[in-house]
């Protein structure tokens, strides 16, 4: 959660992306000692060293981290050291609370919820992982080059991302689930079908604004190329808002994905993940809390741990920090 | 700072109150004194004519606003309605209906036979459009289907004189039928034959919006704000006016059975559940506690069975079919996972469908097709695998339509044969339309399905199963079962007609088990302890026209 | 300028054309009509309900005839509810949703905004952590979780608020509450994320060491530059709300929008398919070009039109 505003960021901030921020001596040293377009940020090896060492130092990003280790490290192993599998009815112990013989209580099924929240955390981190990170390489890329061209090609590329969004997506996923098997791949496709596009667009709004500083101005005018400019410069520049819009694409794949399990192409039963069960527990909520709460809860601290662990990433790789 | 903040705050509420009194209008909620009737139909009617509805919303409101020749009481017994009397020929082929002479429309005209004579050719009209889904169910009158069907019919009768339903004075109908139909009487209480005013002719768009609707019914409708809400009032030219208590019908359009729940918990309805509504499953246990006075489970006239795909391996073969109709445990089923009091279903038919004297169901006990036991099961398990030359059992899949109850059900049969059968069952959810169209097709190895009686008697379910009919989805052919439905339709001995139907359901179930019935459905419903006279039929719709508040 | 509104509308109609096309055949691509039902219509009837509707011709003459009264503005009748027309339910249903939908929008910009500049300003102080972990959970609860719940505390338990329906004001409080919670958590990261950027910039170094006072830096340089990203999310998000969200008219029992748009794809109900879809698809468009418009205002610099771009 901490974002680290210190002299040295202030400094290089004003550098690069001030009102009428001058040219700094740096870029013109750099430009003199080797004169390609590749001199312009610097090495890169460094970058990298950097940015881990300051996420390592970075205590609540790193807790963060831990807490998602841990999670993917009880999806794997959280099923088989269950005494109970996760499919097997029990007719006579359904809606049990948590016990010491089901530690997370039983579903209407009498099927042992412990089991069930594991299984379902594969397949809901799988699910929201691969979607979000789809979601940020197609958005940034689309949405970068649609910021940085302008012009006719924005225009263009504009109203397709328009009209991709417009497209009733339920009929999408009714062709989607017609034509390909149910799978959990079918699933993601199916996610990143319109997910990127907002991605795109913020990422082409953060372009919009930057590209008309002067730093931009400073690397064109030395001959850096666009690509170079929109991925050296523009790019790590936007982290702020990309991270956050991140953030925000994981959980949206995970109850997205519960919405898809109701046309028939999200997982299938009797499988569930965090979203289908969650949906199922919802009716009788107030007579079983602990259906609900207990992937309800294990969803929020997992998003809360993505966001802390990804705020401490951008302040990690946020060039304003670099010396 | 702070004085931003509470400009801006005071912002906010400005706005929202002044945009939420734009759309504001009568508060929700009934009192005992305004007599007012309020449940859920969850969607919007689509129609509200009676030539066009088919479905259970449409009904529902229909049921207030019409009358037929003749009512339901709770058990399918027939009254009289428009009609007072009628009189039928002694081969059973001519009902002559003498109509009361102080039936009148909403607009004060007297309905007389020539608007039943209307409404009837007109559902026939093969120029109709839409046309009438529901048109078949009045192909018992004399050469009704020949004249609704133009395209590809040789013998299309274009002259709708022709058809056997004729208003001889103004309050005196004839009726004539290809066949005798012993049933037909409770026809002329379905919502398609209830008569239609004829200023209909004028506007076809007429029942579309509530201010051209003319009815002859109990209430009329007073406003129809579409997919929000309708409301009736009494119609004051109704015939027996003063045996209607309730000073308007309220029906609100919400599709979350959850807040259906809520509602009537915290008075917004006074019913909530079936037939248009739903109490969630998880509830009902719950319920039986502490709406011990308001939950009634009414048993109705439709079953919840599962679809063997007949013409595919290895669902091909009738030990097979047997071995999963036998490992299922039905009592279970319904204690444990339904939990809205269902009936077991060994055969098809369900308990509610009159039989000769008794009820079907008790004259021919469906326990008499099969004992389902693991044993047995696994045995015809064997027996089948043998017979196909199969070690084990190839892959299948259940295809189920989305629903949660749906889910649960197949969750509980998929684990009953993984325990019993040692078979894998996948289970596959598919969207409504999607799922119709693969189960038609027979792309399914089981597939979930579920039926309801149109009319009191065994037939409606029997004749579905022919090899002809439209709604054999099983790939079943039998020529024997065809002959025995072939029979029924000719014979007018009750007895000898239900023993006819009775065999061909032995065949069916007994002998091929070509389709695994499951349960017999009920209708789970919460009526307010001071609403009175709410009467559930057997196929569980409602008719309230004749309740009131304490 | 005129030149630029006529190319504008030039350009819209060009993209309603290729989405009116894709939907048109994607909804016939998939399988089921609006008269496939679990009771199946005898197939004479069947063929006749088809023939009304025109559904029996090649689907491309269906296209084409759909096409031509779309020129004349003609989105025609529904195929579920009998004889009502594809633009009455679009205009009734609009009227519910986009009365939510406005005040949901105001608050959400609002309270997130100020939620946002508030936990920037106070940046690594507790008032900026519990916002921010607020935020966290605005965005991890769904809001079918938060609608059911504040469903059953409030209108059930309670009873400060009707269970569902939209008739006074005070029914308007959980819907946008549960409308609003994620685009308010959305909005408030994204407001203290780039306020946090925009704080350090030198001109605000600048106008700091002029003497300006903290909270006029805030509210005259540093919002400027920092509410762009929230502008870009706003539109789509303002779009997507107006139209109605299914989960939340099914909860709170609101006949809007969104429903109907669900119900007509599940019905296969073509035509108010097909209406719903360029409905949205323009409302969508005006906020989009609302959104460009307003970034040309908050920052000059951005010149949107400029016909070749720096790149090109």
């Amino acid at each position: 959660m901490s974002e680290k505003t210190t002299a040295a960021q202030a400094e290089s901030s004003a550098r690069q992306r001030g009102g009428d921020g001058a040219l700094t001596r740096e870029m013109f040293r750099k430009l003199a000692k080797r004169p390609s377009a590749e001199a312009i940020a610097g090495e890169s090896v460094p970058l990298w060293r950097d940015a881990m060492r300051r996420l390592v130092r970075n205590r609540l990003a790193m807790s963060g981290l831990a807490f998602l280790a841990l999670l993917s490290a009880m999806a794997v192993i959280g099923p088989v050291i269950s005494p109970h599998d996760y499919y097997t009815n029990n007719l006579d112990m359904t809606n049990q609370p948590p016990s010491a013989e089901y530690w997370f209580g039983t579903d209407h099924l009498g099927r042992d919820l412990f089991s069930r929240v594991w299984m379902g955390a594969r397949i809901s981190l799988t699910v929201g992982l691969a979607a979000a990170f789809i979601d940020l390489i197609i958005g940034v890329v689309y949405g970068g080059i649609m910021g940085y061209a302008g012009g006719r090609l924005d225009e263009a590329m504009n109203k397709i991302s328009e009209i991709l969004y417009s497209i009733p997506y339920l009929l999408v996923v009714i062709l989607l689930l017609v034509v390909m098997e149910p799978s959990m791949w079918t699933i993601i496709a199916a996610l990143c079908v319109t997910g990127w596009i907002n991605m795109s667009w913020i990422v082409r709004g953060q372009i919009l604004q930057l590209k008309t500083q002067e730093y931009v101005l400073a690397a064109r005018s030395m001959g850096a190329g666009p690509m170079r400019i929109l991925f050296r410069h523009l790019i790590p520049n936007s982290l702020g808002p990309i991270i956050v819009t991140l953030t925000l694409s994981v959980p949206s794949a995970i109850f997205a994905e519960a919405f898809l399990s109701f046309l028939g192409l999200g997982v299938q039963s009797p499988a569930a993940s965090w979203g289908t069960m969650i949906n199922d527990s919802l009716a009788s909520w107030s007579l079983y809390p602990w259906q609900l709460l207990i992937p309800a809860a294990l969803l929020s601290l997992t998003m809360l741990a993505f966001n802390v662990f990804g705020d401490g990433l951008r302040d990690a790789f946020d060039p304003k920090l670099k010396k | 700072m702070r004085k931003s903040w509470v400009v801006t705050l005071s912002l906010i509420l400005a706005l929202a109150s002044v945009l939420a009194a734009c759309g504001s209008g009568k508060e929700g909620g009934s009192s005992a004194k305004n007599q007012v009737f309020s449940m859920n139909l969850t969607s919007e009617p689509p129609t509200l004519d009676p030539a066009l509805a088919q479905d259970s919303v449409s009904f529902t409101v229909l049921t207030g606003l019409y009358e037929g020749l003749t009512r339901k009481d709770e058990n399918g017994k027939v009254l009289p309605g428009i009609a007072e009397s009628w009189d039928i020929s002694d081969d059973q082929l001519t009902y002559t209906f003498h109509l009361r002479k102080d039936a009148k429309w909403s607009n004060g005209d007297p309905v007389t036979a020539h608007d039943f004579e209307y409404a009837w050719k007109r559902v026939l009209d093969p120029d109709l459009n839409p046309a009438s889904p529901y048109a078949y169910q009045l192909y018992y009158i004399k050469n009704a289907e020949n004249y609704n069907i133009k395209a590809n019919n040789p013998n299309h009768i274009s002259d709708p004189a022709q058809v056997g339903v004729k208003a001889l004075d103004d309050y005196t109908l004839q009726v004539r039928l290809e066949h005798p139909t012993p049933y037909f009487l409770s026809i002329t209480s379905f919502w398609t034959t209830f008569p239609v005013h004829s200023s209909a002719k004028d506007n076809e768009a007429w029942a579309a919006e509530a201010k051209t609707i003319v009815s002859n019914g109990p209430f009329k409708i007073a406003t129809w704000k579409h997919g929000n809400e309708i409301e009736l009032v009494p119609n004051e030219n109704y015939y027996a006016k003063d045996e209607i208590k309730l000073s308007k019908v309220r029906f609100v359009m919400v599709a979350n059975a959850s807040t259906e729940l809520q509602m009537f918990q915290t008075g917004q309805l006074n019913y909530a559940g079936f037939p248009t509504g739903e109490i969630p499953v998880e509830q009902i246990g719950k319920l039986k506690e502490t709406n011990k006075d308001e939950l009634r489970i009414k048993p109705i006239a439709s079953t919840y069975y599962y679809n063997f795909n007949n013409t595919k391996s290895p669902f091909d073969n009738v030990n097979i079919r047997k071995a999963f109709a036998l490992a299922v445990d039905r009592q279970q089923l319904v204690d444990k996972v339904t939990k809205g009091g269902q009936e077991p279903a060994y055969g098809f038919v369900p308990p509610s469908i009159m039989g000769a004297q008794k009820t079907y169901r008790e004259e021919y006990p469906d326990r008499d097709f099969m004992s389902p036991s693991a044993e047995a099961a696994k045995a015809a398990l064997a027996k089948g695998l043998q017979e196909k030359g199969l070690a084990k059992l190839p892959p299948v899949t259940l295809t189920i339509n989305e629903n949660t109850g749906h889910k649960q059900v197949a969750e509980a049969l998929a684990d009953m044969w993984r325990k019993t059968l040692g078979v894998e069952v996948k289970i596959e959810t598919q969207e409504w339309k999607v799922f119709l169209k693969n189960r038609t097709s027979l792309n399914y190895d089981i597939s979930r399905a579920g039926w309801s009686a149109d009319y009191n008697d065994p037939m409606t379910f029997i004749d579905m199963m022919t090899s002809a009919s439209g709604n054999n989805d099983i790939g079943f052919k039998n020529a024997e079962y065809d002959k025995l439905v072939k029979e029924a339709y000719a014979t007018v001995d009750q007895k000898k007609r239900m023993e006819l139907m009775h065999r061909a359901e032995k065949i069916l179930i007994g002998d091929n088990m070509a389709i695994l019935p499951l349960y017999y459905y009920t209708g789970v419903h919460l009526v307010k302890s001071n609403l009175k006279n709410i009467v559930m039929d057997y196929q569980g719709m409602v008719d309230y026209t004749r309740a009131y508040l304490e | 300028m005129t030149r630029y509104w006529i190319g504008k509308i030039v350009s819209v109609a060009v993209s309603l054309f290729v989405l009116a096309t894709a939907t048109f055949f994607l909804m016939k691509a998939i399988p089921g009509d609006p008269f496939t039902q679990e009771k199946a219509v005898p197939e004479e009837i069947r063929q006749k309900l088809l023939a009304y509707y025109g559904l029996d011709k090649p689907v491309w003459q269906q296209y084409l005839a759909y096409l031509n009264n779309l020129l004349h503005f003609d989105l025609g009748m529904s195929m579920k509810s009998n004889y009502q027309t594809v633009a009455g339910i679009i205009s009734d249903s609009f009227g519910y949703s986009f009365r939510l939908g406005v005040v949901a929008i105001a608050v959400s910009i609002i309270v997130g905004v100020a939620v946002g500049i508030l936990a920037a300003m106070h940046h690594r102080k507790l008032i900026d952590s519990v916002s921010m972990v607020l935020a966290v959970l605005g965005v991890s609860v769904p809001n079918f979780v938060l609608a059911s719940l504040m469903q059953y505390v409030f209108g059930y338990k309670l009873r400060w608020l009707q269970v569902a329906g939209l008739n006074g004001p005070l029914d308007y409080v959980m819907p946008v509450i549960a409308l609003s919670a994620l685009p308010i958590a959305y909005i408030a990261r994204l407001t203290r994320s780039s306020m946090l950027e925009a704080l350090s910039a030198e001109y605000i170094k600048t106008a700091r060491a002029k003497g300006l006072s903290k909270r006029a830096i805030v509210l005259r340089h540093a919002v400027r530059n920092g509410i762009l990203p929230v502008v870009t999310y706003a539109g789509p998000m303002a779009a997507n709300i107006v139209t109605g969200s299914v989960i939340v008219e099914q909860i709170f029992g609101i006949p809007g929008l969104g429903q109907y748009f669900v119900a007509s794809v599940s019905n296969r109900d073509y035509t108010l398919i097909m209406g719903i879809t360029l409905f949205y698809a323009i409302v969508l468009m005006a906020a989009r070009l609302i959104t460009d418009i307003v970034y040309g205002l908050v920052d000059p610099r951005i010149r949107l039109r400029s016909g070749k771009g720096a790149a090109s």
